[in-house]
């Protein structure tokens, strides 16, 4: 609705406010009996007050017209022609909620905008949630909101498919993986209340993959999410703790989800258009597929994380590999690889991975253990360093695993 | 000989809008200089930009694609050394013309003209 709105009005700040506007009338209005088609009558209560508002707008200009002729001669005309009052029509929509998307995700405005609109905006969240989500004071997020609708309105950025498309879907599907892999991470933190960051982003995914049926990687990178979705609920176990991939109640995974994301990445494959989400969906294939966490093949894995190094150079791909290589070939060959990597020594997990390597390996892992703790803000992840710096018998030794995009322990 | 003159000032103070007070005499001012110019001989163009909040930074390197950042430029290694002022649909359609201008290194700020006297 917010882009139907904000196509037809060229005014994304206004048409938000439409919107909200028309919700919170609704709230008192259909105490009395919901309509027919709520949708509609929602749209058609936010785009009157958009015309009225406009109505308004426009008088003002006239004034200020009439006494300074030069400061309104190239104002742009609002276009209020007459349009049927019920645009429902699916296939509209779907393409109007595609530039909305691109939109949020437009290049010049930085990343951390891109995510906050996107959930805001695109998402239809609160401020107050999405501030919610990131741990982020709600005036801040307000604020990033506030300034970037400005700059939309102000710099000239266009509600239009953009003729770069490939690389404009590229930027979105990038944000989208981020809020995924913040919600991925925050799951075993305190927050119960934060909103799903994981189904938010799914549920933006399914969106681009309706409207951009041929990308490939869109609809690899919604394998992706579902995979690790999957197995969401095995991550945490009844205390809160984080429980290692390998010792995960492999029943416990969403078997429909699972299938799901196997149609998702076997059609995401016909279009023989590789990219980086479709192999990282590949290994969260295998891990999702594997009856039994012996069952894993690693040397798979290990190989598919050594293409995904090629595609997109990222010292946590490598960190990951080596993950992969001490599972197929034993700690030492991880750890051979481990120490041949740079960039990655106030990277919490790296130290939390060599622990876990050296324990494996018999030898003292305890420094390397302590240094993760320092370096992660995460509580559950605290914890658990914690107690496998008690633990760090060899026999009890257990394994890193993985998330999208970063090496982990859970 | 034509010179360019480029305006800094603290956006944090702005003048008046239209229809606030005091807007009236400010534009007069503006405007007596510019009739100045324009009677002396030495009008050629100027515009007022939108603020900064609406910058977009493009930079450049040798054989790379433009790297588009959100902001005004904040390099002091790289100095202002002249300036286009075009039309275009869009910002995209302006990130897409300062892409192709033919110079190596070096950064493109982008902003929109809020005001300019002599546009038709």
């Amino acid at each position: 609705m917010l882009a139907l709105l904000t196509r037809r009005f060229r005014n994304l700040d206004a048409a938000d406010d439409a919107v909200q506007e028309a919700l919170i009338t609704a709230l008192s209005a259909w105490k009395s009996g919901i309509p027919k088609n709520p949708a509609a009558w929602l749209y058609t209560v936010a785009r009157n007050a958009l015309i009225d508002q406009i109505r308004r707008a426009e008088a003002s200009r006239r004034q200020l017209h009439a006494a300074a002729p030069e400061l309104t001669a190239h104002h742009t005309n609002h276009n209020e022609e007459e349009e049927p009052d019920l645009i429902m029509d699916a296939s509209s929509l779907g393409d109007e909620r595609l530039r909305l998307l691109l939109l949020c995700c437009h290049p010049a405005l930085d990343r951390d905008t891109q995510v906050a609109l996107t959930l805001r905006l695109a998402g239809g969240l609160t401020a107050a949630e999405v501030a919610a989500a990131y741990l982020l004071p709600e005036a801040t997020l307000t604020q990033r909101v506030v300034r970037a609708k400005r700059k939309i309105r102000e710099a000239g950025m266009p509600l239009s498919i953009p003729a770069n498309l490939n690389e404009r879907v590229g930027a979105l599907l990038r944000v989208l993986y981020l809020i995924f892999n913040e919600g991925y991470l925050s799951r075993g933190a305190e927050h119960v209340t934060r909103v799903d960051l994981i189904t938010e982003a799914i549920r933006l995914t399914r969106q681009v993959v309706d409207e951009l049926p041929s990308s490939a990687e869109a609809e690899g990178l919604l394998a992706l999410e579902l995979y690790h979705h999957a197995r969401s609920a095995s991550r945490v176990d009844g205390a809160g703790e984080l429980v290692l991939l390998e010792r995960q109640d492999r029943s416990g995974w969403n078997l429909a989800e699972i299938t799901e994301a196997n149609a998702r990445l076997r059609n995401a494959m016909t279009h023989m258009a590789p990219g980086p989400y479709q192999v990282q969906a590949i290994i969260a294939g295998h891990h999702a597929n594997a009856r039994t966490a012996a069952d894993t093949d690693w040397s798979a894995i290990a190989e598919l994380y050594s293409q995904l190094a090629q595609m997109a150079p990222n010292p946590v791909v490598d960190l990951n590999r080596a993950v992969a290589i001490a599972m197929a070939d034993g700690p030492l060959a991880g750890l051979t690889m481990l120490d041949r990597l740079t960039g990655l020594n106030d990277y919490h997990l790296f130290h939390a991975t060599r622990g876990e390597l050296l324990a494996r390996a018999g030898r003292p892992a305890a420094a390397s253990f302590e240094r993760a703790r320092q370096l992660t803000n995460n509580d559950a992840e605290r914890r658990h360093l914690a107690r496998r710096m008690t633990e760090t018998s060899p026999a009890s030794a257990a394994s890193p695993g993985e998330t999208p995009g970063r090496a982990t322990i859970a | 000989m034509e010179f360019m003159i480029l305006i800094h000032s603290d956006e944090s103070t702005p003048p008046p809008a239209p229809g606030e007070p005091g807007f009236d005499e400010f534009m007069g001012e503006w405007m007596t200089y510019n009739q100045s110019l324009i009677e002396g001989g030495h009008w050629v163009s100027a515009a007022s930009l939108a603020p900064t909040i609406t910058a977009t930074t493009l930079r450049r390197s040798p054989g790379q694609a433009p790297e588009i950042v959100d902001g005004p430029f904040a390099e002091t290694k790289e100095q202002f050394g002249g300036y286009y002022l075009i039309s275009a649909e869009s910002l995209d359609e302006a990130i897409e013309l300062a892409g192709k201008l033919p110079m190596g290194s070096g950064s493109l700020e982008i902003r929109p003209v809020a005001f300019r006297p002599d546009a038709e």
